[in-house]
């Protein structure tokens, strides 16, 4: 057999930020196949040298208006890392609910408005609301709460203002949450029909062995704290993540790949949450994992937006205990003492772990900074998928085939406008 | 309800903030009766504005390959919105989805005015090019004179 097929996609929709897709098959066998991300980098990091310590929440959220929580929480971490500060209680507490309220935004948009159209053959969710109104409209309400925390909590919905390192600008009474707590129960019981709901739809049989990374807290399921963990034996802090993890530089694409040293690619984002985690969920999601048929593994791919789900429905719940155990601190914030320092951390941003670094001097000066989003670590595993997923499938006509792989893509809610780094690249231009 | 007038942008992405200043303007002068916001542009956020207003303007910059401050009205209770106009921002569900999702569940408003400003530099920073900043002023005076008739 020697048929030679090119799958192109040149503007990748439904994804948040520019890529492309090249995929070229010979002789029934995939030949090469890149993710190309061709938005321009954005220097951040850059950037970031020479600001104050007190500065980065507010300029990282900036990275993403998706996910800006998961850059706030990442920096104050890093940094109270560095200062040798630990926020407990129910600023602690705050920080998991904001991160719920990020969740819920960021999940709720990927499923209805982005990865739905994929499995109920819809070219988006507005030619797909013309018949599935109930659907759209659900997950506009879930999503419309998810951004009420936010804004509760961060001031408002996108690139949020209240976050600081040690706490926050300002809390709320606890009775600003009475409004709040009524739509949190009622989302938490649609959250529950939505996973019903996203396990009906139908999945490629497709399955791969990945290496699967997240963090891992002693009794939580993971947001702002916890071990690096694989399910291949790795289990490092955030301080170790430069020495386990390289990023590296491939001509097609204006992110950086980030693999494993002398292992690989491997997978983060809620697939590898769930199977790193399954036991840290809420009775309730556990519940409501089985009740639809998952098992404690899932490496179908395609199965995300069940996975998806689900953290929603955990978000949901896990808004409400921390609302019901809330009391107002005496104090919004601790004091900060910056010293000359690197700080390091980890959390868990919608689409996976978001590591950033800061070295800073003794007067809380940025001297170095270094951040590794979720999409840069996905982007081999992605790739990975493409080559599998196609030799698998050579003969299917090439429309159905080019949706699919797309599909492949938007398994991963890939964040590329996060993903675009600082190097010095030649921008690749179809 | 109150008519409303929403501006979109980033102010830290110098001519897209144009559909803010528009806001701030009209802000300055506008009666009573219409309320006026501004916006970043996430899709979900602007759908819920609009639900209840009999009359909505929104106002945000474009790259549709104009000149530099080049205005663009569309009757958007009319006519759809091209969804490719509106996409200088990276999100994947912006202006014109929210419009085109908000017309497909009927939840647009009646009379529902869009201004696209065409913007020439969406670098990081503040301010705006002069061709822009001429059409934020001349948007404005059209939005007031679109707002008497409401």
């Amino acid at each position: 057999m020697k048929k030679s097929k090119t799958i192109k996609v040149d503007y990748l929709a439904r994804v948040e930020g520019e890529g492309a897709l090249y995929v070229r098959i010979k002789g029934g066998v995939v030949e090469d196949v890149k993710l190309k991300i061709f938005e321009p980098p954005r220097f951040f990091e850059a950037f970031l040298r020479g600001r104050h310590y007190d500065e980065v929440p507010d300029i990282t959220a900036r990275i993403c208006g998706i996910c800006p929580i998961a850059y706030q929480m990442s920096a104050v971490h890093a940094m109270e890392d560095a200062f040798e500060v630990k926020v407990e209680g129910q600023l602690r507490a705050l920080r998991r609910l904001i991160y719920c309220g990020e969740w819920i935004e960021s999940h709720a948009l990927h499923i209805f408005m982005l990865h739905a159209p994929d499995f109920l053959g819809y070219e988006d969710a507005i030619q797909m609301a013309k018949d599935h109104r109930e659907i759209v409209e659900r997950g506009l309400r879930l999503k419309k709460t998810g951004n009420q925390i936010v804004s509760l909590l961060g001031g408002r919905e996108i690139h949020p203002i209240n976050v600081r390192v040690g706490g926050f600008y300002k809390v709320p009474d606890k009775r600003d949450f009475i409004d709040l707590r009524e739509k949190l129960e009622r989302g938490r019981d649609e959250a529950i029909e939505n996973v019903r709901w996203a396990a009906r739809l139908s999945f490629p049989d497709f399955e791969h062995d990945y290496e699967f990374v997240a963090l891992r807290h002693a009794d939580e399921y993971p947001f702002n704290e916890g071990q690096i963990v694989s399910n291949k034996g790795l289990e490092i802090s955030a301080r170790a993540f430069d020495e386990h993890f390289i990023e590296e530089h491939v001509s097609h694409s204006n992110a950086l790949h980030c693999v494993l040293k002398g292992r690989g690619a491997y997978l983060v984002g809620p697939l590898a949450r769930y199977n790193l985690n399954f036991d840290r969920l809420s009775p309730l999601a556990q519940e409501t994992a089985r009740e639809v048929g998952l098992t404690e593994v899932c490496r179908n791919p395609f199965q995300s937006i069940i996975i998806r789900s689900l953290e929603m429905l955990y978000a949901f719940d896990e808004a409400l205990r921390i609302i019901d155990q809330y009391e107002k601190p005496d104090s919004p914030s601790l004091e900060i003492q910056p010293r000359a320092a690197t700080g390091y951390a980890c959390t868990e941003a919608p689409r996976g772990m978001l590591y950033h670094r800061y070295r800073v001097d003794d007067g809380g000066i940025i001297l170095d900074a270094g951040i590794v989003p979720p999409t840069s670590q996905n982007q081999k595993t992605i790739e990975g998928d493409l080559r599998q997923f196609v030799t698998g499938r050579i003969e299917m006509p090439a429309d159905q085939l080019t949706l699919q792989c797309e599909q492949t893509i938007r398994n991963y809610d890939p964040c590329i406008s996060c993903a675009t780094h600082f190097l010095k690249l030649h921008l690749e231009r179809e | 309800m109150k008519a409303l007038l929403i501006g979109i942008g980033n102010e830290y992405r110098s001519d897209d903030a144009a559909g803010l200043m528009v806001a701030r303007l009209v802000r300055e002068k506008a009666p009573e009766r219409i309320t006026v916001r501004e916006a970043i542009g996430e899709g979900t956020v602007l759908m819920e504005a609009l639900k209840e207003a009999p009359t909505a303007i929104l106002i945000d910059a474009v790259c549709s390959g104009a000149e530099a401050g080049a205005i663009h009205r569309i009757e958007a209770h009319d006519q759809p919105l091209p969804v490719k106009f509106f996409h200088c921002s990276s999100h994947a569900f912006g202006v014109a989805e929210a419009v085109e999702l908000a017309r497909a569940l009927n939840q647009l408003p009646p009379r529902l005015i869009v201004y696209g400003i065409e913007g020439k530099n969406f670098a990081a920073g503040v301010g705006l090019s002069p061709q822009v900043s001429e059409a934020v002023q001349r948007v404005a005076e059209c939005a007031l004179e679109d707002l008497k008739q409401s």
